[in-house]
């Protein structure tokens, strides 16, 4: 079986492990000469906090032939050969991975030399470069990577400006409330965000807005989005809508051929992030493999990477007319959670800031299972299950079953009996009891339990 | 067929303890249960033995209450003191003469008829050092079996091999547990000591304590910083605070590259672990997993320390590996003051694992498939190196193997701490000859056809080696009660008996462990028991009696061939068995403070509370429609078992928990094994709650 794939980034990658897990021979073509990066930490990369050395990706496995820098020229699926600029290479099953590639939008001005689409390393690297030298920079698209590199570049020393069409940040992911919250976030992290605004021309050293608005920068960088990149796809006539159709089996129209990651539109959905395509190509390396492992689409939690901003959104920010909604609201502290919840399931999710709760609803949401019945329990987390109480609390309140040491069940009544019986100090109350004798930690306890007990009648008050 | 334990069976028969013979009147020595080794002093009062807690480094003078009523089994009702054999369906008196003949006769037919390997040894990590030496001497030399496992291996064998590994070298604490107590940050991963060793406590700061577990446990309390993950994802959340370490700059990388290997591919690794992915799959929410690398990587000495939570799984070797390289990436192991251990779980968790009763090893921690170390040992034992046998089945593996027909336990009770525990109820007794020596009647050793009675650690004199590493001694009280025989005094009859004499004193066989661990990894040969009275304790490598011993290891080099600490990368998988449409919840099982292992002892102990229950969270309390104490029953793949509910919001919403000690919980775990370290998976299984 000759299985080739064509591209090799997070995607291509992973298939080709996955492949070699199941003993399957591959070969991997990457258009790219340089190593292969993860793209994960690109914003990491941005904002400074790791080095190029950081972003390489496992070393591709024994028995792959990986070929970087020999770009596919075409495919001929009646062939079924993929030709490079080098040569010619037959399969018997082809797995297209070509990613995604930048939106650009149609404005004047974008050729000059200070602006930058945000997507690959080398534009990091650009980016990087420019912004040494920099003080203000703005980005033109206020989605998640538009904020992650403004919060990248934030995190260098700029001042940002983020130009937003839309009428709240992230409007893919949040609703308004949370849109509005998080702008307050980040303005506190010197990000000024235009809503909104639509971008008119970049002069070299300002951002014209359609409404007459100009922002100074020394830098424009570009976060409109992507687009699949299907243009092999396309010329080998393959099914193509907004990516390369596929059905369940990650099978474009040609049986012999597979598409996944970016590139893929699954059941009408282009997914665009790394887990979702982690998905696909341990479903094709099944297929491939002799499985029968079908993919069903994936759930997509998105987190933003911004240090200092805490975001987790999932889901749907659309609440259907039969949905409870559930929120809780601190703007000041950058607080905001909104969950929406249909048939006693969480179908969209909004967290921003401190939700002790997070890591259960994006487990609720990831494994579509049933919601607490205590929904307060999903904004407030752990601080709203209170711990069993505590013995040290208050002396006269505690129960006289509180086990006052745990680590030899002494029981707040034995010490009281201690007490009955004669023993007027610490020392006879452990000497009888081994109350504190364990880890220690009852202490404190014990000694304000004695100090009660000489306060109070112990005839009438302890008794009772 | 199986033999029920018939209770009345045997103690109606059993003669009534005689009263000690008092031979002194105190003996300094250690508790008798857990790794921690809390030193006591025994005295020999009116009405019985007094527990005093004597001061030692490791408890501070304290005790929990397990140690403070240890010495309520020396006069129990329970007590074994005549041989036990079996007629039938029952368990009748016997004589030593007539035990011990029914055993060397059936040794010597079974092993003619299906060959020597059909005779199988089963230790513990609760015998000292001379009985766990003794043991794998007895197998190798006089059984010449190579069949003999103990039940370290479903304790602490994925912490040793990672370990070994890593560094070289496995010693749970590589530091004294002094240096615990003088860090500024400490990351437990899946230990409970609050309820298992309660006196180490008063070695952890809660302001700098980070305590990883699925339960919000006694210790989780304590702690400044509770991770709640998924069970069965340790080992990602590893990988995910080592990615957070990176990328948020704390890689300490001039100790990475003057003392260790493999970091690059560590780094690859890890790199797939960004926190969102991590926090998917464990639930722990990014900001925690951030909040914890930023106090280990702040504080001027810190520790990762790991225990059974994240060992006992099918990956649990992989899963200590995560967390060790994560260490290793903050610039821990080997630096004063800081480190990656292991907690230690048994008595002689540690001892018990150096000195041969292991299926793949030797005594000084040496391998049986190195020719070195066989002509090694076998210049001590006298025999010829092609003799000793070589590797063996690990434990269950062993307790589960069609070619064993015979099996003598020493110090262990697997009907109760296996996996899948009815499984290995049926094949215990299916054998053709199962001995067991203990001094009460466990749920093993009543499905025995021979019971030795033997000595209570009051009555016996040894060493242990505590979870630092430091060989100590235990001390005789008053002899055994008449009629009853120490271990080392029916190893050496048995052996006699087989035609290999040996001694019966432990002092004597301590000086020949020494000799045979000698250039070993874990080297006594410098250790006596006159320096172990002087010194109060030797931490091994010791290798000669001038040597000062080795509190802290590490510290200039690991003990790997180039000296370098071995970074290894981990991926995380699944665990053997998922949650799914029939089970859905998440079991994990583990222990309770007033008990200890499978309950033998404590179970007996009238003076320790405790009962089986299953802990669940008040939303399923609530889906299945029952309330707290209402019996339920959990049911697995490989069995069910009916306990009170205890319904608490200490547990995650996905997860149910039973204390191991009852014999129910382990009729449901997973048998599913470590590649490596061959450890069953006890502490992840799918599990379905209902009423009962």
């Amino acid at each position: 079986m000759r299985v080739v794939v064509v591209g090799y980034g997070m995607a291509g990658a992973r298939v080709v492990a996955d492949l070699r897990a199941r003993d399957v021979k591959v070969t991997a073509l990457g258009a790219e000469p340089h190593r292969p990066y993860n793209r994960i930490l690109l914003s990491s990369l941005l904002a400074g906090k790791v080095g190029e050395d950081d972003l390489a990706i496992a070393a591709a496995p024994a028995g792959a032939d990986v070929r970087l820098g020999e770009p596919v020229v075409a495919v001929d699926p009646g062939r079924r050969l993929v030709r490079t600029t080098q040569e010619e290479h037959e399969y018997d099953a082809l797995v297209l991975a070509t990613g995604s590639m930048p939106v650009i939008p149609p404005l004047p001005g974008l050729d000059a030399a200070n602006v930058h689409a945000f997507r690959t390393l080398d534009d990091c690297r650009r980016i990087a470069s420019h912004a040494a030298g920099a003080r203000r920079a703005v980005v033109l698209g206020g989605g998640l990577l538009g904020l992650e590199a403004a919060r990248g570049l934030a995190g260098r020393g700029l001042a940002v400006d983020v130009v937003h069409l839309g009428t709240h940040l992230m409007e893919r992911q949040l609703d308004g409330d949370g849109g509005r919250v998080l702008a307050r976030t980040l303005a506190g992290l010197g990000i000024r965000a235009h809503l909104g605004a639509s971008a008119r021309e970049w002069t070299g050293d300002a951002l014209h807005l359609a409404d007459g608005n100009r922002i100074p920068a020394d830098l424009l960088v570009l976060a409109c989005g992507v687009r699949p990149d299907t243009r092999l796809a396309a010329a080998a006539g393959l099914t193509v809508g907004r990516g390369i159709v596929v059905d369940d089996a990650l099978r474009t129209s040609d049986p012999h051929v597979y598409a996944i990651g970016d590139c893929a539109e699954h059941r009408g959905t282009v997914y665009g992030l790394v887990a979702p395509a982690w998905d696909h190509a341990a479903t094709v390396a099944d297929r491939i493999a002799g499985g029968r492992a079908a993919y069903r689409g994936s759930r997509v939690v998105t987190r933003l990477k911004a240090s200092g901003v805490d975001l987790a959104a999932m889901g749907s920010p659309e609440a259907p007319a039969d949905a409870e909604v559930v929120s809780f609201a601190d703007p000041a502290r950058g607080t905001y959670a909104r969950l929406v919840i249909h048939e006693n399931r969480i179908t969209g999710a909004v967290l921003l800031g401190d939700n002790p709760a997070v890591g259960t609803v994006v487990q609720l949401f990831d494994r579509d299972a049933e919601a607490p019945v205590d929904r307060r329990s999903l904004l407030l987390g752990r601080a709203h299950g209170a711990d069993p109480p505590v013995a040290a609390d208050s002396p006269a309140l505690m129960p006289d079953a509180a086990v006052v040491c745990r680590c030899n069940t002494v029981r707040k009544a034995a010490i009281t009996a201690v007490w009955r019986g004669g023993g007027r100090t610490v020392a006879e109350v452990v000497a009888a009891t081994r109350a504190t004798t364990g880890c220690g930690g009852c202490r404190d306890a014990v000694c304000g339990l004695v100090d009660w007990l000489s306060t109070v009648d112990p005839d009438t008050e302890v008794a009772a | 067929m199986i033999r029920d334990f018939q209770p009345g069976n045997s103690a109606e028969r059993t003669p009534k303890p005689q009263v000690a013979t008092v031979v002194g009147m105190a003996a300094d020595t250690h508790c008798p249960y857990c790794a921690l080794q809390c030193a006591m002093t025994l005295r020999a009062g009116a009405d019985g033995v007094d527990v005093e807690a004597r001061d030692f480094p490791t408890n501070r003078g304290g005790l929990c209450q397990k140690g403070w009523t240890s010495a309520d089994l020396l006069h129990h009702p329970e007590r074994l003191t005549t041989p036990l054999v079996r007629d039938g369906d029952t368990l009748r008196p016997a004589t030593w003469e007539e035990a011990l003949h029914r055993i060397v006769a059936g040794i010597g037919a079974i092993q003619e008829r299906h060959g020597r390997d059909a005779v199988g040894v089963f230790g513990g990590g609760g015998l000292t050092n001379e009985k766990a030496y003794a043991l794998g001497r007895f197998a190798r030399v006089a059984l010449r079996t190579r069949t003999i496992d103990y039940n370290g291996r479903f304790c602490m064998s994925s912490a040793a091999a990672a370990g070994n590994r890593a560094f070289g070298l496995d010693r749970g604490l590589p530091f004294p547990v002094e240096d615990i107590a003088a860090a500024d940050a400490v990351l437990l991963v899946g230990a409970n000591p609050a309820e298992t060793m309660p006196p180490f406590v008063r070695h952890l700061r809660g302001d700098g304590l980070i305590v990883v577990d699925p339960r919000r446990t006694a210790t989780a309390r304590l702690a400044a910083l509770h991770l709640q993950p998924t069970p069965g994802t340790d080992l990602a959340l590893g990988n995910g605070l080592l990615h957070i370490a990176i990328t948020e700059g704390h890689l300490d990388k001039e100790y990475v590259d003057a003392r260790t290997t493999g970091f690059d591919q560590v780094r690859a690794a890890v790199a797939q672990w960004w926190p969102a992915r991590v926090e998917r799959l464990t639930g722990v929410p990014v900001a925690d997993v951030y909040a914890a690398v930023e106090r280990l990587a702040d504080a001027r000495r810190a520790m990762v320390l790991t225990a059974r939570g994240a060992e006992q799984h099918a990956k649990g070797t992989d899963t200590v590996t995560a967390f060790v390289n994560l260490a290793l990436a903050l610039g821990l192991p080997g630096r004063p003051g800081s480190g990656y251990g292991c907690l230690t779980g048994q008595g002689n968790g540690q001892g018990g694992r150096e000195h041969g009763q292991k299926a793949d090893q030797l005594p000084g921690y040496r391998r049986i498939d190195d020719p070195a170390a066989r002509a090694h040992v076998a210049r001590v034992w006298g025999v010829a190196p092609e003799d000793i046998p070589g590797p063996g089945p690990s434990a269950y593996e062993l307790l589960s193997s069609d070619a064993v027909r015979a099996l003598l336990v020493f110090g262990s009770n697997p009907v109760v701490s296996a996996p899948r525990a009815a499984g290995v109820r049926r094949w215990l007794g299916d054998l053709d000859l199962l001995v067991v020596a203990d001094f009460v009647l466990s749920e093993t050793a009543a499905l025995a056809d021979v019971v030795l009675p033997t000595a209570q650690w009051a009555e016996e004199d040894g060493t242990m080696t505590n979870l630092e590493g430091r060989v100590i001694r235990r001390r005789r009280l008053t002899e055994p009660p008449q009629g009853v025989r120490t271990d080392l005094a029916v190893l050496a009859e048995l052996s006699g008996r087989l035609g290999v004499p040996t001694s019966a004193d432990p002092g004597r066989v301590f000086d020949e462990l020494r000799r045979a661990s000698a250039g070993g990894v874990a080297d006594y040969a410098g250790i006596t028991y006159e320096r172990i009275d002087a010194e109060g304790g030797v931490f091994w490598p010791c290798p000669d009696e001038a040597h000062p011993g080795t509190p802290r290891l590490f510290l200039n080099r690991f003990a790997t061939p180039d000296g370098r600490a071995r970074f290894v990368p981990v991926e995380h998988r699944p665990a053997a068995e998922e949650p799914d449409a029939d089970f859905p919840l998440y079991l994990t099982t583990g222990r309770v403070l007033t008990q200890y292992q499978s309950g033998a002892q404590t179970r007996r102990i009238s003076a320790l509370p405790g009962d089986p229950y299953v802990e669940l969270h008040p939303d399923l309390a609530t889906r299945i429609g029952i309330d707290d104490g209402a019996p339920v029953t959990v049911a697995t793949r490989r069995g069910s078992a009916t306990a009170p509910a205890r319904v608490s919001t200490t547990i995650r919403a996905d997860t149910v928990f039973m204390p191991f000690h009852y014999g129910g919980a382990n009729l449901l775990t997973n048998p599913a094994l470590d590649p490596i370290s061959r450890m069953p998976e006890f502490k992840v299984c799918a599990a379905k709650v209902t009423p009962a």
